[in-house]
């Protein structure tokens, strides 16, 4: 099960609904070995796609250096569909590389209503969990 | 001294759980080939048909080895060598 706080859920959900069409993507990192999410951290789609998304090589070096040095790991690893269901894609699965992450997908395909969901991904098996919204 | 390899969770399991592990070698294809004697299967997740695989990042200090000259980039000791699986993916 994921836990996130409101306010985390819906920063992922403006960053998605600021870039729509192209995909949007980031990382929530929290300490290691908490399962928290707590330092929302918005990353550059390289590929500045509607159907695909590349965290900027750079950036992520950064980002993941600067993880390390706080003890901190990649919690929530989050993208959005802009046209399709919020659910792992075949690419999506197979280039899932952290296994101890929630993998979060939001679809901006509806204007109003926007899907959420998490899920686990392993060894190429998709696992989706439930999601608790805490204040 | 050596060059210090910071290898991710997901290609812990050959590296008996270790964050870092130590190699040598003039070039980063050396220093891998040097890695693979005592982590067998390493190579083979980072390289492909002769060259990194696209979804692995290889960073020598601070740089990105794509733009350095990929499996040829000269590597010395004392130098960081970074490990990173690339997150992609997406709806296509």
């Amino acid at each position: 099960m994921l836990r996130i706080s409101q306010e985390l859920a819906d920063r992922i959900v403006a960053h998605a609904r600021a870039d729509h069409p192209d995909e949007a993507c980031g990382v929530i990192a929290g300490p290691v070995g908490s399962d928290r999410p707590e330092r929302f951290i918005q990353m550059e789609n390289a590929e500045r796609s509607p159907t695909f998304y590349r965290f900027d090589s750079m950036e992520q070096l950064r980002v993941w250096r600067e993880m390390d040095d706080r003890d901190e790991e990649p919690v929530v690893i989050y993208h959005s569909h802009t046209a399709t269901e919020a659910y792992p894609s075949r690419t999506d699965i197979s280039y899932a590389s952290e296994p101890n992450a929630h993998y979060v997908l939001v679809s901006t395909r509806d204007e109003v209503d926007v899907e959420f969901r998490s899920y686990r991904i392993a060894d190429g098996v998709v696992t989706e969990e439930e999601v608790t919204f805490v204040k | 001294m050596a060059i210090e390899v910071r290898i991710p969770t997901i290609l812990r399991s050959y590296t008996d759980g270790a964050k870092a592990v130590e190699g040598k070698g003039g070039t980063l294809e050396e220093l891998i080939g040097d890695l693979e004697v005592r982590h067998p299967g390493l190579r083979d997740r980072l390289v492909e048909q002769g060259a990194l695989r696209r979804f692995v990042n290889v960073y020598l200090n601070d740089e990105d080895v794509r733009f350095l000259g990929g499996l040829e980039t000269p590597v010395a000791d004392g130098d960081t060598v970074t490990v990173l699986p690339a997150v992609a993916g997406g709806a296509r």
